[in-house]
């Protein structure tokens, strides 16, 4: 069995007096010990709302409609708060996009440092600050005893994200969910978080869902990916595979279009039309408007995720024409 | 040689940081610090950096949106930092801008009509009622607009479709040259191709110049002809876009390109050091990328190096690169 | 930004929002059909009989049909007097608050737009006007003018005096308004992109940024109209106000509260009703105008 697994997520939030629409629209993940895994899509595809919904954060008057959540086979949704939070922050941490939802800008960072320790163990403060002086150390702060008196205005965007890291870490959890981490970076700084996730996520066996719009990073982290697009994951597999012959219409436009796969100075590849908002999906395959490959089966149901991908018409895949 | 259609010499731009009144000491942030770049006609000249490289203030000045410190900005020969309103009015015309947020870039009480017609209106006052709608007609078609969207507001359209009609605005007085402030880096993934094509489609059709500025070096590599990489506003290196991405002469251009996340993979797989930027308030005294350059000397702490013509043509400003 | 059906929608979905605005569209309608609806002129020294003085209520023993509400110590009608006095008061607070608001956002604007010197100064200004209260700066100027003038000339001038004194010390309300969603403006691309065409400052500020910046004075404009009737409510009481002979709801309680201890309770108690139900109005109206227009506070729909 393993570690995490999502099945047939739908995330639902109230629109006008009777209806709902929905977010997420069945979704299934799964997540073995020390596995890394990209979840890929546009904004508005759902990708933010799974993070979520896996650490039961979904803020009213949004909801969980269906689906079960299991890390180790307990259903997290059926969890009260208390049980809940000795798994979030403790065994499943975050690391959200801007450090500053996670920091408390009039708190020292040794502070939450300890406070988050000793919600979560039975420590003394000075083995506290012991343990948070490694995990500086280990995100590769340097002179790590006095930046824990330091305040999180006082840090750099790069280092403040990398004391969420080390926080993140405290607690020697088995999953981090990372959600667009560096996206608020510049580059530079953004390979080094990039590099020290990987690293970290190697060296400690923590298995990592990465969320992020940008295919690139993706590749050179994750080992499984899952694109998704308006609600629902529309392929998913080893991430090489997808990135070398991805098989869904969607993916293989998206990486069509990057300027890296394209000739220099000649017009890129394009996915015409823009992705609909939830509340207006057309009939059958939520893509079919935009995919050049679309036939009439495709306007009448959605396709289902089959092997690996929610197509009727997949483009051959490398590795099946070789195998 | 023909004349550059935009030049800067020397130009600086400093700003006051707000202090107390009493206070003593007055910090300026050094936003520009002495930049010469020649934008040829007809050439996509892109600029990159980090945030706070200064790369959108070159940009802002070049369009007179903040007046340089110091230094000279001539745009086909005529000096237009100092010009006053009047005489500037109808470079106006040929100089435009396309700024990155779509969502703030549109005065949301206006729709597409007003607002492309108001450029028309203010720059070409002998321009007939119907002329001012036949331009805007023709404009959204260039851009690939749909003619219904000229009664609509700002709130009805995505992101993608409100860069179309800042690009539109900007367009709508057949303008020579435009600065794209980071075009595309608000929109999603599949969006940007259909902006970048579309830029491509216009320079071709219209023989535009751009200033592009980007911290995207892959877009970068497939859209400019030449390219200045800026550090803590100065001009670290200046060159073609194939010499840059063949031969990067300069260590920070160096560390840049290695920072790109790349669909191959494996370039992430070891560590990297944190980086800082410098106080842009107190710069250092030599080179200001000394502090995160492996290749630091004892020359480059003392002495801030000048940009240089190496011997295939790269401009770069480093002691040591060759 | 809300639609203006959306704006509707909400409207009628909300069942506070609709008892304040029927409240406040029955006395408005009042005010300003008075002269078609109400039973006497209270104006027309012809009408009024002195004989009729001090009435209780059609109702009451030695009510008269006449007079529904019974008459003041003049032998007006009090009904009369009120429809006639809702209007002399809204038309103040109103003419008030298109002072204060003329004043306000164009002092607001310049001062959030330029900055530097000019913001600091006008800002110090509406600070040193703010830490005068404007019954303060009322009381003296209008004392000063009655003893000036005589009283007929006092009560020509009365309501444009009125209007001017308490739209002049309000402003920096509205300045303030105005000025903070400016500096939340200013700095948008939008307006870059307009200062790229080269438009005049003065078109950037009134054209560009103002519309996007007068979401809340709309709120404080509902809420400062309520304010100004107060505190002309209050001046009247004082005898600063409106004079007996043109009465608005102020000077008409003020006018009764000499006999409510004779037992004329009627000239006192109905006035001050309708200036509770005028303000309460206004006031729930406001509150629900600053929650609708929020969109902190707006949840997904619209």
């Amino acid at each position: 069995m393993a570690m995490l697994e999502v099945s047939d997520l739908h995330v639902a939030f109230p629109r006008g007096k009777r209806g709902w629409v929905e977010a997420l629209r069945g979704v299934d993940l799964t997540l073995e010990k020390g596995e890394r895994l990209g979840v890929v899509g546009e904004s508005g595809a759902g990708k933010s709302m799974l993070a979520f919904a896996i650490l039961n954060l979904i803020a009213d008057p949004g909801r969980v409609s269906k689906g079960t959540i299991r890390f180790e086979g307990a259903n997290l949704l059926e969890m009260s708060e208390s049980e809940i939070r000795r798994i979030r922050g403790n065994r499943i941490s975050m690391i959200f996009q801007d450090p500053m939802v996670t920091l408390n800008p009039v708190l020292s960072i040794g502070t939450q440092m300890v406070e988050t320790l000793k919600a979560h163990r039975k420590i003394s403060t000075a083995e506290a600050r012991r343990l948070s002086i490694d995990k500086l150390k280990e995100v590769a702060i340097p002179s790590a005893e006095t930046r824990l008196d330091a305040y999180p205005h006082e840090l750099s965007g790069g280092l403040r994200q990398r004391v969420v890291i080390a926080i993140a870490l405290l607690t020697d959890p088995e999953i981090i969910i990372a959600d667009e981490p560096t996206t608020a970076l510049d580059v530079t700084i953004q390979a080094e978080i990039m590099a020290l996730i990987l690293k970290l996520c190697r060296e400690k066996d923590v298995a990592l869902i990465l969320i992020t719009h940008d295919l690139g990073v993706v590749a050179e982290v994750t080992e499984r990916l899952m694109i998704m697009y308006a609600g629902k994951c529309v392929e998913t597999g080893p991430t090489r595979q997808i990135i070398d012959a991805p098989r869904h219409p969607y993916a293989s436009g998206l990486l069509k279009a990057l300027p890296q796969n394209a000739e220099r100075g000649s017009r890129l590849y394009q996915i015409p039309g823009s992705m609909p908002p939830i509340t207006a999906l057309p009939n059958g395959c939520s893509y079919h408007p935009r995919c050049e490959f679309a036939s009439e089966r495709c306007h009448a149901a959605a396709p289902a995720l089959v092997n690996g991908v929610a197509c009727y018409n997949p483009l051959k895949a490398k590795a099946e024409a070789t195998s | 040689m023909t004349q550059p259609i935009i030049e800067t010499k020397g130009v600086d731009m400093r700003f006051a940081l707000p202090t107390h009144f009493l206070s003593r000491e007055k910090p300026m942030l050094h936003a520009l610090t002495n930049v010469n770049v020649s934008i040829e006609a007809g050439e996509s000249f892109c600029v990159v950096g980090e945030s706070g490289c200064g790369k959108t203030t070159l940009g802002r000045a070049i369009m007179g949106l903040n007046t340089p410190s110091a230094g000279e900005i001539y745009f086909n020969g005529q000096r237009i930092d100092q010009m006053d309103e009047d005489t500037r009015k109808p470079i106006r015309r040929d100089m435009q801008m396309v700024f990155q947020n779509p969502y703030a870039s549109l005065n949301p009480r206006r729709n597409v009509f007003e607002t492309l017609a108001e450029p028309i209106r203010h720059l070409m006052p002998e321009k007939s009622e119907p002329d001012v709608r036949q331009q805007v007609e023709d404009v959204l078609e260039a851009t690939g607009c749909d003619q219904s969207w000229q009664r609509k507001l700002p709130h009805e359209f995505s992101g993608g479709q409100r860069q179309r009609i800042a690009i539109a605005r900007a367009l709508v007085t057949n303008p020579a040259f435009i600065v794209a402030d980071e075009p595309i880096s608000a929109l999603d993934v599949s969006i940007q191709a259909q902006i970048l094509n579309l830029l491509t489609d216009l320079q071709a059709d219209r023989g535009l110049t751009y200033l592009f500025i980007t911290h995207d070096l892959s877009v970068v590599e497939h859209f400019g002809t030449r390219v200045a990489v800026m550090y803590l506003g100065q001009v670290m290196e200046l060159a073609t876009a194939e010499t840059i991405f063949a031969t990067p002469k300069h260590p920070y251009t160096q560390l840049l390109l290695d920072a790109i996340p790349k669909l191959a993979g494996g370039s992430f797989d070891k560590p990297r050091q944190p980086g800082e930027l410098p106080d842009p308030v107190n710069l250092p005294k030599g080179c200001p990328f000394a502090p995160r350059c492996a290749k630091v000397q004892n020359r480059c702490l003392a002495e801030r190096p000048k940009l240089r013509t190496l011997p295939n043509g790269t401009q770069a400003a480093c002691h040591y690169a060759e | 930004m809300i639609t203006w059906r959306g704006f509707l929608k909400r409207f009628l979905s909300d069942p506070v929002a609709i008892g304040a605005g029927i409240v406040l569209l029955i006395l408005i309608l009042m005010a300003v059909l008075a002269p078609v609806i109400a039973p006497q002129n209270p104006y027309d020294l012809l009408q009024i009989d002195i004989m009729d003085s001090e009435m209780p209520p059609s109702w009451q023993p030695g009510g008269d049909p006449r007079f529904l509400l019974g008459t003041d110590s003049q032998g007006r009608g009090v009904l009369s007097t009120i429809m006639y006095g809702t209007g002399i008061s809204l038309l103040i607070g109103i003419g008030a608050v298109i002072v204060q608001g003329i004043l306000g956002v164009t002092l607001g604007l310049w001062a959030g737009y330029r900055g530097g010197w000019v913001d600091s100064f006008l800002m110090r200004l509406a600070d040193i006007q703010m830490s005068l209260s404007t019954l303060m700066i009322a009381i003296i100027v209008l004392a000063l003018f009655q003893a000036a003038f005589e009283a007929s000339v006092y009560a020509d001038y009365a309501i444009i005096m009125l209007i001017l004194i308490i739209g002049i010390a309000e402003w920096p309300k509205f300045a303030r308004t105005v000025r903070s969603s400016v500096l939340g403006e200013k700095n948008k691309e939008y307006v870059d992109a307009a200062r790229v065409i080269g438009l005049p400052a003065r078109k950037v500020m009134w054209g560009h940024i103002l519309p996007n910046a007068l979401t809340p004075v709309m709120v404080i404009s509902t809420i400062q109209v309520a304010e100004a009737i107060m505190t002309e409510a209050a001046l009247s009481f004082l005898g600063l106000g409106m004079p007996v002979d043109r009465p608005s709801l102020g000077s008409l309680i003020r006018s009764g509260f000499e006999f409510v201890f004779s037992g004329s309770w009627w000239i006192t108690l109905y006035p001050a009703l309708v200036l509770i139900a005028l303000i309460l109005a206004l006031n729930l109206l406001g509150d629900w105008l600053r929650d609708v227009l929020n969109p902190k506070l707006r949840r997904g729909d619209d």
